[in-house]
């Protein structure tokens, strides 16, 4: 690049000739360097914009043409993963406390049909007939000759069928995979699993939801795949379950019963261990819920859960362990129970009368309605309100199944002192047995609140105390008593120390208006072994009869006792109770000496 | 000189584009392999999952319950009773281990000595 001077002789010297200013010249051309300088230095930043442009225009397009196309791509597994993906099933098992299986997925297909790719269609309707019965000919014929492009026909098939159709060879007839859930155990606690039937289905998947109990519940937990398929764990004990639904089975059709309930409970921890509500149902095939008649009355009905019954007689040993607590009474303490009592235009009589007093143990051994109800004036209304709220005789128990929320105990909408005296003996308060499960394993347990739950717990719960231990004891002695010489004697176990009190509740009419004199509720609410509390048993029959010494019986006594005490020789064992054998009597050797 | 530089250059370019050709063609091969691999897993594992579950059904208590009824003749099983639990003192006390032996003797000689 030539350089030119600033001051050039030539110019300079012709400029002095003409007597012009030499240094207008010097300006000039430091003018004309600058703007050159200035040129020079815009193109080069020119040149640079335009350079950074372009990358980012090419940085940008990058960018966009990888989101499209990410966008637009098929999704594909991760090749180059290290393992195989954990998660094949779309939904975690369920297993019980042992880790047996109670519900788990199989891989299974669903048939569908594309009427204008099919050939021959009264062939394949007529063939489809033969392998599905239930399916209506004429219909499938309409459906395929019609309008329609796409249906299904059935949303689960097995592979001897899914060969069969396949053998039909129509082009038409198609099966997209399908993963469905099997209770391999049926019938065996079909309230607890509730059942799963299929949400939103496409052609290569459909979505499996729960639709009851805790498949329901525990929706979210069970299809969340960042537990890798980690099964839930219930509470529940298969075998236990399984022993006592057979016998409560076979006890509902002993006693002629409609319905049957059965519930054990650890008094410590508060887990269910079984729990089965007569008449039940598959979830595999879990039955349409019925559009007429009683709720109760259907199978899908949880009885221990859903079932609201006055609980009768059960709840006695609640008024008792109150006035206990409240320092009213001891287990002598004398009561009046002249009979009948009046209490305004009401009168309270007793099954048959018991002489004019009793004491505090005896009113519970003979079920004395009149004492019952003397002690719980004693108490007073809004104490015995407190109590029973303490127990959670006031809300929904919160047992993790979805139907628990719903069933809320029916309380008086006045609570007079009429309430309090009937309310003392089991009447005028509705709940369920599950409800009475729990109040009967925080009283009984040492006197803490246990809070029933379906779901293995670590160890014991630790819930606020409600009555003192010593309380707590006295009043597992006096169901101890109930079944040594009261009205559950048939609810004997040899070794295992059953302590109970029985309920006999009369039915409500469905429609309002009083009680049935011929239909009960027979309750028996038990613990064993009442020197060591393990477990509470409930069991309830729904309007049981026996033939019995020359006449019918309702009483729980002769109809859910026998029951029980059936049901706690079978499951003691398999929950691994051992029997305390009293110690045998000496030999006879007689000590001499001579 | 420069004539070997250059020389050695080009060998190693064109080296160096056949090692990157046959490594993708290796890469490839293991990646279809790992696909492979990874759909016989699945495969395995759905197969896992119907035999638990099919091991489920068929360990169902009710037929448990039936098959121990039908076969009471050889099995003798019965429902677990209380009267079922035995006591400690109903088992027999184990036969104390002999000691070891820390000294021993040369008895073949003492035999000897005695004849």
């Amino acid at each position: 690049m030539t350089r030119i001077p600033l001051r050039p002789l030539a110019r300079i010297l012709q400029a002095r000739e003409k007597g012009e200013n030499p240094d207008a010249i010097e300006k000039e051309n430091i003018r004309q360097r600058h703007e050159e300088m200035r040129d020079k230095a815009r193109r080069r930043a020119e040149g640079r914009l335009l350079v950074l442009g372009v990358a980012f225009v090419c940085a940008f397009a990058v960018v966009g043409l990888r989101m499209g196309a990410i966008a637009a791509s098929e999704p594909r597994e991760p090749r180059a993963a290290a393992s195989g993906s954990e998660i094949l099933a779309q939904r975690s098992d369920i297993v019980d406390r042992n880790g047996k299986v109670l519900a788990t997925n199989l891989f299974t297909h669903s048939l569908y049909a594309q009427p204008p790719v099919m050939i021959d269609k009264e062939r394949a309707a007529r063939e489809l007939v033969k392998i599905f019965p239930d399916l209506k000919e004429e219909r499938l014929v309409k459906d395929f000759t019609g309008k329609r492009k796409f249906l299904w026909i059935k949303k689960k098939i097995s592979p001897e069928q899914m060969q069969a159709v396949h053998d039909i060879g129509d082009p038409g007839l198609m099966f997209g995979p399908r993963e469905m859930r099997l209770y391999p155990n049926g019938r065996l606690a079909a309230h607890i699993l509730g059942g799963a039937s299929f949400g939103r289905e496409g052609v290569h998947s459909a979505e499996v939801v729960g639709v009851a109990g805790v498949e329901k519940v525990f929706d979210d937990y069970l299809r969340d795949p960042a537990n890798e398929g980690a099964p839930l764990q219930l509470s529940i004990d298969l075998t236990v379950q399984a022993a006592m639904r057979h016998v409560l089975e076979g006890g509902m059709k002993l006693m002629q019963a409609k319905g049957a309930t059965g519930i054990i409970l650890d008094v410590h921890t508060g887990e269910i261990m079984a729990m089965a509500s007569l008449p039940d149902f598959d979830p595999n095939n879990r039955p349409r819920p019925a559009v007429e008649g009683a709720a109760s009355d259907s199978p899908l009905f949880n009885r221990a859960v859903q079932g609201l019954y006055e609980l009768g007689s059960t709840f006695k040993i609640f008024t008792v362990a109150q006035a206990m607590e409240e320092g009213l009474v001891n287990p002598s303490t004398m009561v009046d129970t002249k009979g009948p009592m009046t209490w305004g235009r009401f009168r309270i009589r007793d099954f048959k009368n018991y002489g004019p007093e009793l004491s505090v143990t005896d009113v519970i051994v003979k079920s004395s309605n009149i004492g019952t109800a003397r002690m719980a004036l004693m108490v007073g209304t809004p104490r015995q309100q407190d109590f029973m709220k303490k127990l959670g005789f006031f809300d929904p128990t919160e047992v993790e199944l979805v139907e628990a929320p719903g069933a809320k105990p029916l309380l008086p909408k006045k609570w007079s002192d009429i309430s309090t005296m009937t309310i003392s003996y089991g009447h005028g308060l509705s709940a369920s047995p599950l409800h009475l499960a729990a109040a009967y394993a925080s009283v009984l347990n040492g006197g803490t609140r246990i809070t029933p739950t379906i779901l293995r717990q670590e160890g014991p719960q630790r819930g606020e105390r409600v009555v003192s231990e010593q309380t707590s004891a006295a009043l597992r002695d006096m169901l101890r008593q109930v079944v040594v010489r009261g009205t559950a004697s048939f609810g004997e176990v040899p070794g295992y120390f059953v302590g109970g009190k029985t309920g006999t509740a009369d039915k409500p009419k469905e429609n309002g208006g009083g009680y049935y004199k011929d239909r009960v509720i027979a309750t028996f609410a038990s613990v064993f072994p009442t020197n060591d509390p393990k477990y509470v048993v409930i069991v309830t029959l729904d309007e049981p009869k026996t033939h019995a010494l020359g006449e019918e019986r309702r009483t729980a006594g002769w109809t859910a006792v026998p029951v029980a005490a059936e049901l706690i020789e079978r499951t003691a064992p398999l929950l691994g109770v051992r029997p305390q054998i009293a110690p045998l009597p000496e030999v006879g050797i007689t000590l001499t000496s001579n | 000189m420069r004539i070997i530089i250059i020389c050695m250059a080009v060998v190693s370019l064109g080296w160096m584009g056949f090692k990157a050709y046959s490594e993708t063609y290796v890469t490839k091969q293991a990646l279809k392999e790992v696909a492979r691999l990874q759909q016989q897993i699945a495969a395995k594992r759905e197969r896992l999952a119907v035999l638990k579950a099919e091991w489920a059904y068929l360990n169902r208590p009710s037929r448990l319950r039936e098959l121990a009824d039908l076969n009471f003749d050889t099995l003798g099983l019965l429902p677990l009773q209380p009267a079922h639990f035995g006591t400690a003192d109903q088992v027999a006390y184990p036969l104390p281990d002999l000691l070891p032996i820390t000294d021993p003797i040369e008895v073949a000689g003492i035999v000897e000595q005695q004849q």
